[in-house]
């Protein structure tokens, strides 16, 4: 019989997050930061078409980073959640937390069991009438709420660092936005033109569905009110 | 992953249904076929008429069951999306929840594939449901929806009407369905214009369920008592916006009178026999 080699859990553990992790910082960035009408999502993303923001339901919105086909079907698996929620019992009764939940279950399960942890890392946010729920999850399924702002993906350390110097609440959209570029812009120590920018987010303002996206001229037009 | 989320075939085509998702997970919640012949609540007038550069969809408030008026006050017209609505016809239950589940299939698919189903399409998903529907139907819980929207391609107020069996017909000037529905299309036919604008188009399904409500007791009239109105709402490129019930109110109100207005002026019967009980 032939003898399997012997590997420690606490080996395959570390081996495997630090594949998870390097797999990540493969990506670029998004930021995702409470604002005064909810919550904006700034991302560098050349692609116009394959997103990294997502609207789930009524109130919440999905950022990730990493695999995008892995995160894809994390995406698609939230909207199924939440609509089949919805539709069985009300809309008031899906909220960001269980959906925060299903999600670190479903990671962090996938980090234990399979042998490919999953290289992703996402950011669930829901806007109430006067507050921002933000649920950081990472690849192991562990999972933080900020209040305030949150970077994830390859230069999360940084851009949090940097936007910790120039974060305020309250801020509307437009300075929300150039306050976020800002930091991205001196992280990576290049500039981030409006087509280079995936920007969407919840504004409690709008009706029922508070997700909104912007195009290319929108962001423009953002970046350079004054 | 793969259990823990239910993950499909990516190359299944239903992937971004909703209403074969609830089917597959949870049949219990997809409506059943019922035992027998069930009392239920039903009568309908449900208009729409397309003017320059969109529709306007309306529905009058009666809901009875046989002969009796069991809700004054019904919601017919349920917006689906940013640029459609369905007007129900049909048994109330079932017809309410099929809008529900269509408004919850469009935005379900939007979410998912990130992009809009056409109008066309759309159409074609509630005529496969209706056609899902033909086992109740056949027991006597017909559902019969009349379809409104805009489509963004060809930028015109589109409206499509079905039958039972699920058939889908595109109606291109105007179109009605439930109880007093055929008056109201002899009343759409009379007076429909091309190139009318939407509040002439407004005027028109107003006065149109005026008409059915005049001769089908199913169909409920301006309620003054009450304050109860049809509900109006105008698709366009701007998307759907129903119309103010105090606006509703005051048309409504000056179509009332004009009819009031002609049908006192038989007063040549009234002269010929000065007294209403004399024989002619």
């Amino acid at each position: 019989m032939p003898m399997m080699p012997y590997v420690s859990p606490e080996q395959a553990m570390k081996d495997k997050a630090d594949f998870a992790r390097k797999g990540i910082s493969r990506g670029r960035s998004v930021v995702a930061l409470t604002t005064a009408s909810g919550v904006l999502f700034v991302a560098e993303n050349p692609s116009a078409t394959l997103h990294k923001v997502s609207e789930i339901y009524d109130c919440i919105a999905f950022a990730a980073v990493g695999k995008y086909n892995e995160f894809e079907q994390l995406r698609v698996a939230g909207i199924r959640l939440a609509d089949v929620k919805g539709y069985q019992y009300s809309r008031q009764d899906v909220t960001g937390r269980a959906l925060a939940n299903a999600y670190a279950n479903a990671m962090g399960a996938t980090f234990t069991d399979s042998p490919k942890p999953l290289e992703v890392e996402l950011v669930v946010a829901e806007v109430a009438a006067e507050h921002v729920e933000l649920y950081h999850i990472l690849f192991d399924g562990s999972i933080t709420d900020e209040d305030s702002f949150v970077a994830i993906g390859g230069r999360a350390e940084a851009i949090n660092e940097a936007l910790g110097q120039t974060y305020q609440p309250d801020m509307d959209r437009a300075a929300a936005l150039r306050t976020t570029v800002a930091a991205l812009e001196q992280v990576e120590e290049r500039t981030m033109d409006a087509d280079r920018l995936e920007v969407a987010g919840l504004d409690r303002s709008l009706g029922r569905r508070k997700f909104f996206r912007l195009d290319e001229r929108g962001v423009a037009e953002l970046l350079d009110a004054e | 992953m793969t259990d823990r989320l239910a993950r499909t075939d990516p190359f299944d085509y239903s992937g971004s249904s909703f209403s074969d998702l609830i089917r597959r997970i949870s049949p219990l919640d997809w409506p059943g076929e019922p035992a027998g012949h069930l009392p239920h609540v039903e009568g309908t007038t449900i208009v729409a008429a397309v003017y320059e550069g969109g529709v306007v969809i309306a529905g009058d408030r009666r809901a009875t069951a046989g002969n009796l008026i069991s809700k004054r006050d019904m919601r017919k017209i349920f917006q689906t999306d940013r640029v459609s609505a369905v007007g129900i016809s049909g048994s109330a239950g079932p017809a309410i929840e099929l809008a529900k589940v269509f408004a919850t299939e469009l935005e379900h698919y939007e979410k998912v594939e990130g992009s809009e189903l056409s109008l066309e399409g759309k159409a074609n998903k509630l005529a496969s449901m209706v056609r899902g529907n033909l086992p109740m139907a056949m027991q006597g819980l017909v559902i019969v929806p009349l379809f409104a929207g805009y489509d963004r391609r060809s930028e015109v107020g589109r409206i499509f009407d079905f039958d039972v069996a699920g058939g889908r017909y595109e109606e291109r000037r105007f179109s009605a369905t439930g109880s007093g529905g055929l008056h109201a299309r002899a009343s759409l036919k009379a007076r429909w214009e091309r190139g009318m604008g939407a509040d002439e188009a407004v005027d028109l399904t107003i006065s149109a369920l005026w008409d059915a409500a005049d001769e089908d007791s199913a169909t409920g009239g301006p309620d003054t008592v009450r304050g109860l109105y049809p509900i109006v709402a105008q698709i366009d490129a701007d998307g759907y916006a129903e119309r103010e019930e105090d606006e509703v109110a005051e048309r409504a109100r000056q179509v009332a009178d004009a009819r009031g207005d002609r049908l006192s002026a038989g007063s040549a019967i009234a002269d010929r026999n000065p007294r209403p009980d004399a024989p002619a």
